[in-house]
């Protein structure tokens, strides 16, 4: 019970002001035959040295030292040290909501940071304080077309995130807000304009695209925009690999730009915490969901912030706020806010570069083996690519990681017209070696006697 | 403040003001003070329709929310658009910035509404004073 | 004024103004991070590139990005210095007690951080081959059992984010049940004590919120339950402990009448840090509820998340529960199993915020059955000590018996004009967090106070005196507790210009 600041005589002490002879005397308010009288069944109590040894068991059952070329939604770039300096500081740490703005000009500042540098890089005016995640952004997003658009209606592509298009669906279903998916291109990967165009009609509330798409495929935005926007449907754009903003042209066409922050310095620790954010242009402010924080001054003039425009918010408008959501992921916003501070305007740019060109490099690797083909070459992609073999995934799968490497991602759960397709991600942390390794592996399946 | 005699008023402190078949539809001065400082006024289009007793419109302040509710029913011919970036003229003079003009589809609700005296009787009885 | 009123900025400090825990201090003044960039900084340098470069532009045509996002452009040191900076601005729990009602501002241990960030965890991705997760899937596992056992239900689900997600999801679950029984029914009841997340979440299930009035105690009013909950009802959405830290004595009533007219009952556990080991849901009729991990379970709140939200049902609406489920295989092997034909479908991408059941765990761990049962008493025992010691100066609008949070309202203070939100900033410069203001709804001018566990006698004694100060400011000086606080960084700042003229993002002067 080390973290009980109490000695019995305290609380002793603390008993006989209150009037009472024990502590199980407060709750005499619950009904006896509702009383736990016996231990819960969990683990005993444990020393600090057995939880990090559980743990450290826990990890080393997780298997080491593999290469990995996963992405898929979570991705895999290094971590500055200081990263985890800065928002293991306390005073981030263990600090909530700032709603007593005096005493949280740390929080609020790193948020409106984080704010300006979201939309630095989406091309958008405002952007909130962080979502969950970018599956229930997307979702989130959704919604807000609806309530601007006054329409019902969304149509999605098929190529965005497919656990994201799940979470879509679980949110929409009991709001009346029907979706359309469209279908891809086979020869590029993208968006098919003219199975969007027919989609739209004047209930549709707003088209939602990913880009760079599951595929790894950057998407016509300019194209869909013109194609939305004519039928006045809102373009969302959901982007799910952020460090792509460093070379890829930010979606300025976009109303709405659901974006995916993990990338910017946050373990991908089996799948969250990460952090959504929602960006928007600035006439749609007060249908956006989430906390913000807005620039202000005190009684002195001085320069302060504070969380504003709350009225949006469940905990004023209730049954009729734009959102249930109440928390925001505040600590991983800084932990992106810090990434890309150290990045910085050329960094992020340089290591953008990195990233396009290790995914070249694998792609071409990869695809020069016997019985292994790329997908969407002519189309421009980021650090994902999609290749076919002729080998079973699972076969090759297990050959890979006979190597140590974990090789792409199966697609055919998803896109079974693929075939034996899987998806593979490229990021700064993969060595010419893993890749020539990779490679060499899919190469070796003649000579195993296939 | 006093209340306007040449106005009327609701038991969820909207003012009008008749003139020929429009009426000019505001909040009282008891109502802005209640709300403090007001940060944002949202109102309809000019065409939509409005109902006696219902929702046309909200006023927020930093913490809370306010539905307006109609006095009277009939269609927008006017809003005041100054407000979107100037919410503060409530405050200021609650009688001066009005919300929206109304063309009455029922004189007779005009005449059911509260007259000066009867409002500050009715708020009086709401404050416990 | 009085030597303890200070100007942060600039004004040089008096040295003998001590307020029980505190004395001021200076604070370091520090810009935006984007006024202090200058092209050609840099606090990266990237391993050299392996692999041939890429002409980019040429790669990826019209979607090439010509002009690069101004981002800051800084040193490491200066990083360090401006985040630094910026953190001690900021009251946290590390610096005192921070009793912030409804939201259990716990001790968040340092031993969970270091466990989250075990490589073999931090980097596990989600779509590694389950051969490579056990690891992973045996701490899904083993917190599952325990949140199972604590709660007293059947069955649980970790997806959900936060609180108000896994009120979200504990809905679906409900209707879900309706649903499979040919109506999804039309309402959900939320009490006027309820945090407003409830309705919000009832009306983006699809749900029309029907409002239940408090009865004189504070409680839910068994009667009018019993007179509006029909056939139409889907469910009652109930904080137990309530939003005024009492105990709903009447559970079992209340659950009763629901459960005759087949309406399902779902508990909001944000409450949950006055049971734990004492009492569970499970066992007095709850058929749904939700869990936070950040305020029961110790994983730190993060300036405002996140937050894990984990869902417990009955064995009724486990068919229901969000996919994928955690399932141990023939072979002896955890899985997910996506086979789940009358699902609400997923409410997040992936398995959930799993850094935070990583925390939860060692949380639990580290306390054990005694301990557990250890906290939920001295959570109780501090409120009361609270309470015990505030109630003669303070009006206590409910005197039924507290749990783990006591609420006071401001009726003698507002009589001179300082209302609770006066007194929250006021508390500021005793060297405290306020509590929480102006909630329940049910309370005109409320003063929330949860103390939680975490704090000695010695830190309730110093809060207990601060408060008491302060109550005889607001008869004395009742203006110095109506500009508080005086010792900040920056004085009360106005919110109404930031909400008229929404200034959200910063912009270089000269652009």
């Amino acid at each position: 019970m080390r973290y009980l600041p109490k000695s019995p005589a305290e609380r002793a002490a603390m008993l006989e002001r209150i009037g009472v002879r024990s502590a199980d005397e407060l709750f005499h308010a619950i009904p006896e035959e509702y009383r736990l009288r016996r231990d819960l069944k969990i683990p005993r109590q444990m020393g600090e040295s057995e939880i990090i040894e559980y743990f450290r068991n826990a990890a080393t059952q997780n298997g080491s030292g593999f290469a990995s070329f996963l992405g898929a939604g979570c991705y895999r770039h290094y971590r500055p040290v200081v990263i985890d300096s800065i928002v293991q500081r306390g005073e981030f740490l263990t600090s909530y909501t700032p709603y007593q703005a005096e005493i949280t000009q740390g929080t609020l500042q790193a948020i409106f940071e984080f704010q300006t540098m979201i939309c630095e890089l989406t091309g958008m005016d405002v952007a909130n304080a962080s979502m969950y995640d970018g599956s229930t952004g997307a979702a989130e997003a959704v919604m807000m077309a609806s309530r601007i658009t006054g329409r019902s209606h969304s149509v999605v592509a098929s190529t965005v995130h497919p656990e994201y298009r799940e979470v879509m669906a679980t949110y929409a279903q009991h709001q009346g807000l029907p979706s359309l998916t469209v279908g891809y291109e086979a020869e590029t990967g993208r968006i098919r304009l003219d199975l969007l165009e027919a989609a739209i009609t004047d209930e549709t509330a707003c088209v939602l695209v990913q880009s760079p798409n599951f595929f790894g495929v950057v998407e016509d935005i300019p194209a869909i925009a013109e194609i939305a926007h004519a039928k006045g449907a809102l373009l969302i754009v959901s982007i799910a690999e952020a460090v792509s903003l460093g070379v890829v042209r930010p979606p300025v066409e976009a109303d709405i730009v659901s974006l995916e922050a993990q990338s910017f310095g946050v373990a991908i620790s089996y799948g969250g915490p990460f952090c959504g954010v929602i960006a928007t242009k600035e006439k749609f402010i007060r249908q956006m969901p989430g906390r913000l924080a807005g620039q202000t001054h005190d009684a002195d003039g001085n320069r302060g912030f504070v969380l504003t425009l709350a009225t949006r918010e469940q905990h004023i408008r209730r049954e009729k706020a734009t959102s249930n959501i109440c928390t925001n992921q505040a600590l991983v916003a800084l932990m992106a806010t810090v990434y890309l501070t150290v990045y910085g305007k050329e960094g992020l740019r340089e290591l953008a570069l990195q990233n396009m060109a290790k995914a070249e490099f694998a792609r071409k690797a990869l695809s020069a083996q016997p019985g292994v083909k790329a997908l969407f070459e002519a189309s421009p992609r980021f650090n994902e690519f999609v290749v076919v073999t002729e080998e079973p995934v699972a076969a090759m799968q297990a050959r890979l990681l006979e190597q140590k490497i974990l090789g792409g991602v199966d697609l055919s759960k998803w896109y079974p017209e693929l075939g034996q397709a899987t998806l593979w991600c490229a990021t700064e942390l993969n060595t010419r070696a893993q890749m020539e390794a990779a490679a060499a592996t899919m190469a070796a399946r003649e000579a195993v006697g296939a | 403040m006093a209340c306007p005699a040449h106005l009327r008023y609701t038991q969820e402190h909207e003012w009008i003001a008749l003139e020929g078949k429009i009426g000019t539809v505001g909040i009282t001065d008891y109502a802005q003070s209640t709300l403090g400082d007001i940060v944002f006024v949202d109102l309809p289009k000019v065409g939509d329709p409005v109902t006696a007793n219902q929702t046309f419109g909200s006023v927020e302040s930093v913490k809370a929310v306010s539905d307006l509710y109609s006095p009277v029913s009939g269609t927008v011919t006017e809003i005041n658009a100054e407000l979107a970036t100037t919410p503060d003229k409530v405050n200021e003079d609650a009688y001066a910035a009005w919300m929206i003009k109304v063309e009455l589809a029922d004189q007779a609700q005009y005449d059911g509404l509260l007259s000066a005296a009867d409002y500050e009787a009715f708020i009086a009885e709401e404050t416990g004073k | 004024m009085a030597t303890e009123t200070l100007n942060p900025v600039g004004a040089p400090t008096p040295r003998n103004t001590t307020l029980g825990k505190v004395r001021t201090h200076p604070t370091q003044n520090e810009g935006l991070i984007f006024e202090k960039s200058s092209p050609g900084k840099r606090a990266v340098r990237l391993a050299p590139l392996d692999v041939p470069e890429v002409e980019a532009e040429a790669l990826l045509g019209d979607a090439f990005r010509v002009d690069a996002a101004p981002l800051p452009e800084v040193s490491e040191i200066e990083i360090i210095r401006h985040f630094t900076r910026l953190s001690t601005w900021n009251y946290a729990i590390d610096l005192g007690m921070y009793p912030l009602g409804s939201c259990t501002m716990k001790y968040n241990p340092r031993v969970n951080e270091f466990v989250a960030r075990l490589e073999g965890i931090a980097e596990a991705h989600p779509y590694q081959p389950e051969s490579l997760t056990q690891g992973s899937l045996e701490v899904v596992r083993e917190l599952e059992q325990c949140l199972i056992e604590i709660t007293g239900m059947d069955a649980i689900t970790l997806q959900p984010a936060a609180g108000a997600h896994g009120e979200f999801t504990g809905i679906l679950l409900v209707r879900a049940y309706h649903e499979s029984r040919g109506n999804a029914r039309r309402k959900v009841i939320v009490p006027d004590s309820a945090h407003g997340t409830n309705p919000a979440t009832a009306a983006i299930c699809g749900y029309e919120v029907q409002n239940l009035k408090s009865n004189s105690l504070g409680m839910v009013d068994v009667a009018e339950l019993e007179r509006i909950v029909d056939e139409d009802t889907a469910a009652l959405m109930l904080t137990n402990p309530s939003t005024i830290g009492v105990f709903e004595s009447e559970i079992h009533k209340i659950a009763d009448v629901l459960h005759a007219k087949g309406a399902l009952l779902y508990m909001d556990g944000a409450n949950m840090n006055a049971l734990v080991g004492k009492a569970r849901p499970g066992d007095f009729g709850v058929d749904v509820m939700h869990l936070n991990l950040h305020k029961t379970f110790s994983t730190p709140h993060g300036g405002g998340g996140p937050g894990s939200g984990p869902v417990a049902c009955k064995a009724i609406l486990e068919p229901f529960l969000p996919t994928p489920v955690l399932a141990r295989r023939g072979d002896g092997l955890l899985g997910w199993n996506f086979d789940r034909p009358q699902t609400v479908g997923r409410v997040r991408a992936f398995y959930g915020n799993y850094g935070m059941f990583v925390r939860a765990l060692a949380y639990i761990l580290a306390n054990g059955p005694d301990g557990l049962r250890q906290t939920t008493e001295d959570a109780v025992l501090n409120a009361n000590y609270i309470r015990a010691s505030l109630e003669d100066l303070y009006e206590l609008p409910y005197k039924t018996a507290s749990m783990h949070e006591v609420v006071f309202s401001d009726k003698r203070q507002a009589a001179r004009g300082v209302k609770t939100g006066d007194i929250a900033k006021r508390i500021i410069d005793y060297g405290f967090h306020p509590f929480t203001v102006s909630f329940p709804m049910i309370v005109s001018g409320a003063l929330m106070i949860e103390p939680t566990e975490s704090e000695s006698k010695e830190e309730l004694d110093l809060f207990i005196e601060a408060m008491r100060a302060i109550a005889q400011e607001v008869d004395e000086t009742p203006e110095r507790v109506k500009n508080a606080p005086h010792s900040t960084r920056v004085s009360r700042l106005d919110e109404a210009t930031a909400a008229r003229k929404p200034v959200l993002r910063w912009r270089p002067v000269t652009e």
